[in-house]
């Protein structure tokens, strides 16, 4: 008889649930997986060298595409460590802003994630709908910055402008849509941005209760999750999950409420943490934040509402002086030269900032020697502790649900290669 | 009327056999045209719905004469571009196996149609064991799906076979056990004498799905099962194996394939449609049906209830597609063996006991 060998399957990286670009070589025992072994560094993109030789700012829209589902938060975390070594005060009605944004990107992100995760497990309808919100929320990125996905709209100081005081609209009729079908879409488009996005706090608690339908009691989707991929706390924390990965094994950890930064202090929010630390705990812990980052977002917008003022520092040195002052001021014209050709230079040393990116902890390291561009920076991605655990997670589960834990700890390349 | 034209054809002076060969292969062009049109706009449905479920509009550009025509045009644009594909034969594949598989899962998806009966007298070929017919045949199917796994020569493709072939044999079960129900109910296993069985004063009340509706929902369910559909599609699995035994296939290899899935489905929904929801017998009393000639055209017994009835369980396949996610390959295992065959085999035993008792109005004529 001859010996039995385990059967070594590779999975990805073009594989429809590789979330990306992922490889994995499975060794499995017919169904049963021994070893899962990530491959990673197929999106490998060298942002954190590439920063070395550009200005700061120039290296901010590179932070979009880091984590490509949550764009916002990754330039939080760099104009934050930016901030920090410059000891720059950012205007409050910013940090409003920043933290509406940031709770907007944690929606996005976690829309993103229900719909693959879903995916992944065979339910393919949860995925269009999420992407139907996500589009709205897409707009409001689009409203604010001119891009929907790498928006670019932080600055060091504060951000790049104020929300606007007109949601754009859909225009004209089309072979495919006629004009009362437009003016249905432009309904709630009427008013600024902040109106819309009350409008969509007001109606997205109930989309989430339509994905729980869906999902959260269904048997097939329990059967699936429940005891998967069990992460005790202890291993947890050694691991270094962050995030939602983190508090669904039990452990309330979150930035925004252990160490806040921006205007999280001001704010009321709970945080949700699961019990066993499987698959399912941190679905529901996800599905939770949903909620919590719709009441963020309404708080944000109240204040908002009544709050006008300035929304980036004035400190010409490092934020580009108005327009209007560089056609009349010598002084400005000259800011704007030195900012627009040689940037703002960091004061020598070292600082680390990091924010509660939807995935979990999301830190940049900067080190920099007094010039204009850092000496080293730094990412620290969560998904690259996650994905490391992604072994201990499926050994001795079946190849399906392989690809359920993937979901579960929501992967983004982008990230992970950096 | 088939008469009249065998008739003809010897008035001809045609060989008697002669005649008779023209005569089935006019009776079978008329069950397979049909069948592979709704085969191709099942597809177009089945597009169509999971998009409405999931606010989307599905296919709406490819119409005829110019015009969209909300996307009618699109089954035949896929055939007639699969058919223009090129079908590569993996390097290391059995060239034979790899291509005599789609075949094999192909020829008893539409083998089993030959007694499947659209009236009462509308039937291909009346034998006496129709329904053990249809079992043999269809059981046949899983070596196509087994063979093309297997003459892949890729790891995915002989995952998703071993599946699919411990799958198909326990859900086989399951549907057998099901099916000795009905025929415990209607004493024959013909499937005309199953519907004929059903009819009765009292309309729909009449039909096998209200004694037998512990089996009525295991049969629709293993048949699922069967066809390899969502919630039970493990076999092509997506995310997990990718296509599953039909990952290297390509053009009209893989599009074959596909036909036998659908015209499974296809047969399932009918197969349910004729045992448990009394086939081509109206849902109404006849008592109340007006004896005017187009009252009782519409709404009394005929082949237009057998596709309504089919059609609503091909709407449930496509339901379940959009609602539920998968299961996992042991878990529906579990639910053959551990929940669907004990279930029917209970189920038998009071239905043996309804059958002693001559529970009306089932079964007290017997």
């Amino acid at each position: 008889m001859s010996e039995i060998r385990n059967y070594t399957l590779n999975f990805g990286p073009q594989h429809p649930a590789a979330h990306g670009v992922l490889r994995l070589v499975l060794e499995m025992d017919g169904e049963i997986i021994e070893r899962a072994d990530p491959h990673i560094g197929l999106l490998h993109r060298a942002t954190e060298k590439l920063a070395e030789s550009k200005h700061y700012i120039q290296s901010l829209p590179y932070m979009d595409r880091l984590d490509y589902v949550s764009m916002m938060c990754n330039e939080h975390a760099y104009v934050m460590t930016i901030e920090k070594m410059l000891g720059l005060q950012v205007p409050v009605r910013a940090q409003y802003i920043r933290v509406m944004f940031d709770e907007i990107t944690r929606v996005l992100n976690h829309l993103m994630w229900l719909g693959a995760h879903a995916l992944d497990v065979g339910a393919m309808t949860v995925f269009l709908y999420a992407f139907r919100e996500r589009e709205d929320l897409m707009d409001c990125y689009e409203a604010v910055s001119g891009a929907r996905l790498h928006a670019a709209y932080y600055r060091p100081g504060g951000v790049y402008r104020d929300l606007p005081a007109q949601m754009p609209k859909f225009k004209g009729a089309s072979k495919w849509h006629d004009e009362s079908e437009i003016a249905a879409l432009n309904e709630n488009r009427q008013g600024s941005l902040l109106d819309f996005i009350e409008d969509f706090t007001n109606r997205f608690p109930g989309y989430i209760d339509e994905y729980e339908t869906l999902l959260t009691d269904n048997r097939i989707w329990k059967q699936r999750l429940v005891n998967i991929g069990i992460m005790s706390p202890e291993r947890a924390l050694q691991m270094g999950l962050t995030g939602p990965m983190l508090r669904g094994s039990g452990i309330a950890w979150d930035l925004r409420k252990k160490q806040p930064y921006a205007v999280y202090d001001q704010l009321d929010f709970d945080i949700p943490i699961g019990t066993n630390g499987d698959s399912y705990d941190r679905y529901l812990v996800r599905i939770e934040e949903l909620r919590q980052s719709n009441r963020l977002i309404r708080q944000c917008v109240d204040w908002l509402r009544q709050n006008p003022g300035p929304v980036i520092a004035a400190d010409h040195k490092v934020t580009p002086p108005p327009r209007t002052e560089m056609k009349e001021g010598m002084e400005s014209l000259i800011h704007h030269f030195k900012l627009a050709s040689e940037g703002f230079s960091l004061p020598a040393g070292e600082a680390y900032a990091a924010v509660e990116h939807p995935k979990g902890e999301f830190g940049i390291y900067m080190v920099s020697d007094g010039a204009n561009k850092p000496y080293r920076m730094k990412i620290r991605a969560p998904g690259f502790a996650h994905l490391a655990s992604l072994n201990e997670m499926v050994r001795g589960h079946m190849l399906a649900d392989v690809v359920a834990v993937i979901g579960t700890q929501d992967i983004v390349f982008g990230e992970i290669d950096r | 009327m088939f008469e009249i034209v065998e008739n003809f054809l010897l008035g001809l002076g045609l060989w008697p056999w002669l005649a008779t060969l023209v005569v089935t292969l006019l009776q079978i062009m008329l069950v397979m045209v049909p069948l592979l049109l709704s085969v191709a706009y099942l597809t177009y449905a089945e597009r169509k719905v999971i998009g409405f479920m999931q606010i989307r509009i599905g296919p709406n550009r490819v119409g005829f004469f110019g015009k969209p025509l909300w996307g009618l045009g699109q089954p035949i644009a896929d055939a007639v571009k699969l058919m223009f594909k090129e079908i590569i034969i993996p390097g290391g594949a059995d060239k034979f196996l790899f291509l005599i598989a789609p075949v094999l899962s192909m020829a008893p998806a539409l083998a089993a149609w030959a007694v499947v009966p659209f009236g009462s007298e509308m039937v291909l070929a009346d034998i006496d064991a129709s329904l053990l017919y249809v079992l043999a045949i269809t059981s046949i199917g899983v070596y196509g799906v087994i063979i093309a796994g297997w003459a892949s020569n890729s790891k995915y493709a002989f995952l998703g076979a071993m599946r699919s072939a411990a799958q198909i044999v326990s859900y086989e079960i399951a549907m057998g056990f099901a099916l000795v129900g009905v025929l415990m109910a209607a004493g024959s296993i013909n499937i005309g004498d199953i519907v004929r069985g059903q009819g009765g004063a009292y309309g729909l009340l009449n039909w096998y799905f209200i004694p037998l509706f512990p089996l009525f929902i295991i049969y629709f369910i293993s048949g699922v099962a069967e066809t390899n559909r969502a919630p039970f599609d493990v076999a092509e699995g997506e995310s997990e194996i990718v296509a599953g035994f039909h990952v290297e296939y390509s053009g009209m290899t893989f599009a074959v394939f596909f036909l036998a899935e659908y015209a499974n489905m296809i047969l399932i929904s009918m197969l349910a449609a004729l045992m448990f929801l009394g086939g081509w017998l109206s849902p109404l009393p006849a008592s109340w049906i007006p004896e005017l000639a187009l009252f009782d055209l519409a709404l009394g017994d005929g082949i237009h209830w057998l596709l309504a009835k089919t059609a609503l369980f091909l709407f449930f396949f496509l339901w379940f597609r959009a609602t539920f996610p998968r299961y996992r390959y042991d878990q529906i295992m579990r639910l053959g063996w551990k929940v669907f065959i004990p279930i029917t085999i209970v189920w038998l035993l009071v239905v043996g006991l309804f059958i002693m008792g001559g529970l009306a109005p089932w079964f007290d004529a017997a």
